[in-house]
């Protein structure tokens, strides 16, 4: 059965319109800022701060030839694809693990499990900043796996930042699922691996894309860790990008400029997954 | 009202019908008991190395006098005992007053901006619910803010809140006329509000996105009863849609909640190493305490006394909300 | 109940390994250096030119040469001023880092009290070529005063006047103000013609701070008692804020809308002929990738209160600057001196500051022609004969931080048009005198 409106009562005009003005309102604030970068990111250097116009009065496309070479873009950005994705896979995977435990099990120390996961939540990540550096220095000498300044240790690091709410939420969303489902997959004699995978997974994918698209952006957007934890060979963009504000100089545009073209394509990639947020339960009840 | 009864939080989960089901099939006590620990051993690994270990380490600190001279060889530094606690609730005192004023600052400001995160972030993902033309293009734009660096998008906030060139006084001032003067934004009272629609605009896209794929979940047959029953439309939000997105939402504010709490990158990069006294967020706070006068004991002290507060807040929240579950339960 | 005690238990174990081990981390390299890898070092440098791309492109043939020289192999990685200080605090703090390092010359005493650096006593400094080599003003910026100094000094810069030719010009100001009154004086006229006075970084802690000392030294306030304690609230400290402030709140020279400057605004301003002056250290470059040529605008002297330039009461900007030091843990202790001789030899001094459009502090590399161009004979007389260092006190990040605060608050009171008296002045410095640690 395709998935309907949810409604199947004909909208009323009154929504449509609430929902024609608040979508309005919502796109521009959201695109108001985009809208600046934009057009800082085409002026040249010395009109960025200078009156705001709606139209700039001078133009240049100067500040995207420049990004590639003021700092190594593209390394950054093969770095941030690297640690961003390796992270994002371990990390729905061990939380779906988790989840599925948690959602489908009973046993001691579940209600420990979950309580300590989330209080990881409360303590500011700067001071776990230096206590976290020591011990990867000190795996490092004493085991000789490298993880500052690699970058198997930001992505170690980051996985653990993304899995208490992906843990969380995928309980939410695998106790939505309902039992019935997965206990007939376990009567068609599925293990229990069987029916996570065969039934609550493909159930709950708008919730694992959602967690997926999270577990992703925190290690995009992550900037303390890896100020610290990278070197020159394997610093990711969300550092990289102070790169253009120098002792003397800061290329506002270009930081602009460079901010655009490497969402480009996480923007493209949401396009691309906005569809199976939307896919879901259907999918999974067929069975 | 099927799935509310299905749908409970992992805290309270009540034995199910599951485990005995499965232990049906599968005998051998020891793997039965032993899976949901392999389940987690990953999950319990990871957090106990980056998280939990770094933690207890911090609570360590706290008790440290851990300023410059030590942090070369910290084993070493002197116990502190209580003091770095002390400095920091001392409310006479200028440091444990800052922290009080920062500490209520960032309660309220926490609050707004969750309260307004969410409802911005389900109403939208509620009026997208139904197909229309360029929902898809829609839902991607909406996912923009979260997706920029927060370096830059923060400086171009920056810009836009300028006195003298920002689009805000232009707007306001210039276009609209509706203050008598250009306002400073990032300076004096109004840099709250600064802070908080920064604050918005850069977190509702993740409560859209959470509750977005939390509506995928509720299934067709509850609206079309609903709508059999004559219910309208708002009365299928308010009877329907909002209970069900009860378990995800429970988590999406608390988690919210957390985040805005301790957010750094966004003050830091919005005033710098010193905020206004009226944006002074408790995070900065702590930055400063730590990193930039290098006295690492009191500004684990601090995070300490934070992490404390959060665990009452998150106990009192989690009790709260599992209760009016049940009772919607038992409704 | 069995399971949380295990898990307690797991944790409690599993913590004390690590943290045993990461105790241990910091301190494993024995006091002196070592020179177990004699062959290869590793350098961090801060990113002084345009780019990192370009200050690579400017290092490696140096870095060459050196190799060349010694058969030493130097890894450089130019580190961005965002990460540099946390960077630092990181490796010292696990005794993983490089093996020589730049540092910003106001860091030295606070990493001097670390203990992570190499102290240069005369014996070391005798195999660089001794203390006597270097500017005496940059020397004093290397340490606590007394202390065998942290770092070497490197690269050298000076506050300076900025002006806009052509707007003096048209306000029929014939030659850039030398006293603080001509330039309020000169504002008039200049405000007169519609341009703004004054630029500055209202809402930036450090640019704060450099000025305020400078001030500070004028009325002869040290914000410092001989023992290194802090003292901010002295009339004549007082006295020296508030005449920065007033610059905005009384004499009206700095627009109001500067208070919350602190992106580099007001070199844009300068830059666009929007005001007519500017204090900067070393904006030439900057200026110029901003569109102003160089013959639009000319440099003088930070004004003094009166008479000309000089030490004490008429100094007239900080020595800012960049230093050079070595990490005790290095395993390559002869490596890395012989890196700092050749990084600080009168050759590469010469190289080095052309690129970087800075002043040696090194005393034969200051002969050059290079550095007697007008532009950068004001900043090297600056230097060489009223420029002072900042605090050399351990506390020195926390006096930047409460006292920069401090002025950013009486900026944002003097923009909302509220007073500043020397009241409201003193109580600003009174709070923040009191958030400073109490050893």
């Amino acid at each position: 059965m395709p998935r309907k409106p949810a409604s199947p009562m004909a909208a009323p005009r009154s929504f449509l319109w609430s929902r024609r003005i608040f979508l309005t309102v919502l796109t521009g604030f959201v695109l108001l800022p985009v809208y600046v970068m934009l057009t800082s990111s085409l002026k040249p250097l010395a009109d960025v701060t200078q009156s705001f116009r709606w139209l700039p009065s001078e133009l240049t496309i100067r500040p995207y030839i420049d990004i590639w070479s003021t700092v190594p873009l593209a390394d950054y950005f093969v770095n941030s694809l690297i640690v961003a994705g390796a992270a994002t896979v371990c990390s729905v995977v061990i939380a779906v693990f988790a989840a599925y435990a948690v959602s489908r099990y009973t046993f001691r120390g579940k209600r420990v499990f979950t309580v300590t996961v989330l209080s990881t939540q409360m303590f500011p990540g700067i001071l776990f900043l230096l206590p976290l550096f020591l011990i990867y220095v000190s795996i490092g000498n004493s085991t000789g796996i490298a993880l500052f300044g690699s970058r198997g240790g930001l992505i170690l690091t980051y996985l653990t930042f993304s899995l208490p709410f992906s843990i969380w939420m995928l309980i939410g969303y695998f106790d939505s699922v309902p039992k019935d489902l997965d206990e007939a997959a376990l009567v068609d004699g599925c293990g229990p691996l069987g029916a996570l995978f065969r039934v609550i997974v493909p159930a709950a994918i708008p919730g694992i894309v959602a967690v997926a698209v999270y577990a992703f952006m925190t290690a995009w957007g992550e900037v303390l860790f890896a100020s610290v934890m990278t070197n020159e060979t394997t610093r990711t963009l969300a550092v990289g990008l102070q790169g253009y504000s120098t002792l003397n100089d800061v290329y506002w545009n270009q930081i602009m400029a460079a901010s655009l073209v490497v969402s480009v394509p996480v923007v493209a990639g949401f396009l691309l997954l906005q569809r199976y947020l939307v896919a879901g339960l259907t999918a999974g009840a067929v069975k | 009202m099927t799935t509310t009864t299905t749908v409970k939080v992992a805290g309270h989960q009540e034995p199910s019908g599951t485990a005995s089901g499965s232990s049906r099939r599968r005998p051998g006590r020891l793997r039965r008991i032993g899976l949901p620990y392999l389940l987690l051993l990953p999950a319990l690994f990871f957090e106990l190395l980056v998280h939990l270990v770094p933690m207890i380490i911090g609570i360590v600190m706290s008790f440290k006098e851990l300023t410059q001279f030590y942090i070369r060889d910290w084993g070493a530094a002197p116990w502190a005992g209580l003091d770095n606690y002390k400095v920091s609730v001392d409310i006479d005192a200028p440091v444990g007053e800052a922290l009080l004023h920062s500490f209520f600052v960032t309660v309220g400001f926490t609050l707004l901006s969750v309260g307004l995160c969410w409802l911005i972030g389900t109403t939208a993902a509620v009026f997208m619910q139904d197909a229309f033309r360029g929902r898809g293009l829609l839902r991607a734009l909406f996912l923009v803010p979260y997706a920029l660096p927060v370096y830059a998008a923060v400086i171009t906030w920056v810009f836009m809140f300028q006195h003298d060139n920002g689009l805000v006084n232009h707007v306001l001032y210039d276009q609209l006329h509706l203050t008598d003067k250009p306002s400073f934004w990032l300076i004096g009272d109004n840099s709250f509000y600064a802070l908080l629609t920064v604050s918005v605009w850069k977190g509702w896209p993740f409560a859209f996105l959470i509750v977005m794929a939390g509506l995928q979940n509720i299934p067709n047959d509850l609206y079309e009863a609903a709508a059999l029953d004559g219910a309208g439309m708002w009365q299928q939000l308010r009877r329907i849609t909002l209970p069900s997105l009860r378990p995800v939402n429970q988590v999406l504010i608390l988690v919210l909640f957390l985040w805005t709490f301790n957010d750094f990158n966004t003050p830091y990069v919005l005033f710098g190493k010193s905020a206004p006294e009226a944006a002074d967020l408790i995070s900065v706070h702590i930055y400063q305490a730590s990193f930039v006068t290098w006295n690492f004991g009191t500004g684990a002290a601090m995070s300490v006394l934070l992490l404390l507060f959060l665990l009452v807040v998150t106990g009192v929240y989690l009790a709260v909300t599992s209760r009016g579950r049940k009772a919607s339960h038992a409704a | 109940m069995q399971t949380i005690r295990a898990v307690t238990a797991g944790v409690a174990a599993l913590t004390l390994a690590l943290t045993a081990a990461a105790c241990g981390g910091g301190s494993t390299g024995d006091d002196g250096g070592s020179n177990k890898s004699p062959k290869t070092l590793t350098y961090w440098a801060s990113n002084q030119g345009a780019s990192i791309a370009i200050d690579k492109k400017v290092l490696q043939p140096e870095l060459d040469k050196f190799e060349k020289q010694t058969g030493i192999k130097v890894k450089v990685e130019v580190v961005p001023w965002s990460d540099l200080l946390n960077r630092i605090l990181t490796a010292t703090t696990s005794g993983q880092g490089p093996d020589v390092l730049n540092i910003g010359n106001t860091w030295s005493a606070s990493l001097q009290a670390t203990g992570g650096l190499l102290a240069w006593d005369d014996k070391q400094f005798g195999k660089i070529g001794g203390k006597d080599r270097f500017v005496e003003s940059a020397l004093g910026s290397t340490g606590v005063q007394g202390q065998d100094p942290a770092a070497v000094p490197l690269y050298s810069m000076a506050y300076a006047l900025y002006y806009n030719k052509k707007i003096f010009a048209d306000a029929g100001i014939a030659k850039p103000p030398a006293t603080w009154d001509e330039l309020v004086a000169d504002g008039k006229k200049i405000q007169a013609k519609g341009k703004q006075v004054l630029g500055a970084e209202g809402a930036n802690v450090s640019e704060n701070i450099h000025h305020v000392f400078v001030f500070g030294k004028q009325h002869g306030a040290a914000f410092f008692t001989p023992d290194g304690k802090p003292d901010f609230t002295s009339d004549n400290a007082v006295a020296a804020v508030k005449q920065y402030v007033d610059l905005m709140a009384k004499d009206k020279v700095i627009p109001q809308g500067n208070a919350e400057y602190a992106q580099n605004q007001s070199v844009s301003d300068f830059a666009t002929g929007k005001t007519a002056m500017l204090l900067w250290q070393s904006a030439s470059a900057n200026l110029k990738s901003q569109g102003m040529a160089e013959s639009d605008y000319g440099i003088a002297p930070v004004p003094v209160q009166s008479g000309t330039p000089g030490t004490d009461t008429q100094t007239n900007s900080m020595v800012a600057g960049i230093n050079m030091a070595v990490f005790k843990n290095t395993d390559n202790l002869d490596g890395a001196t012989q890196f700092v001789k050749f990084m600080t030899s009168d050759e590469e001094q010469k190289i080095l500051n052309t690129a970087y459009s800075s002043i040696p502090p090194v005393k034969a590399a200051q002969e050059d022609a290079a550095f007697n161009t007008p532009a950068n004979a004001v900043l090297k007389n600056t230097l060489a004969t009223s420029a002072a260092a900042l605090p050399q006190v351990a506390a020195e990040s926390q006096y930047e931080t409460v006292v920069g605060t401090a002025v950013k608050e009486l900026f944002a009171d003097a923009a909302a048009g509220r007073p500043v008296t020397d009241d409201s002045v003193k109580a600003a410095l009174e709070k923040a005198q009191q958030q400073m640690p109490a050893k």
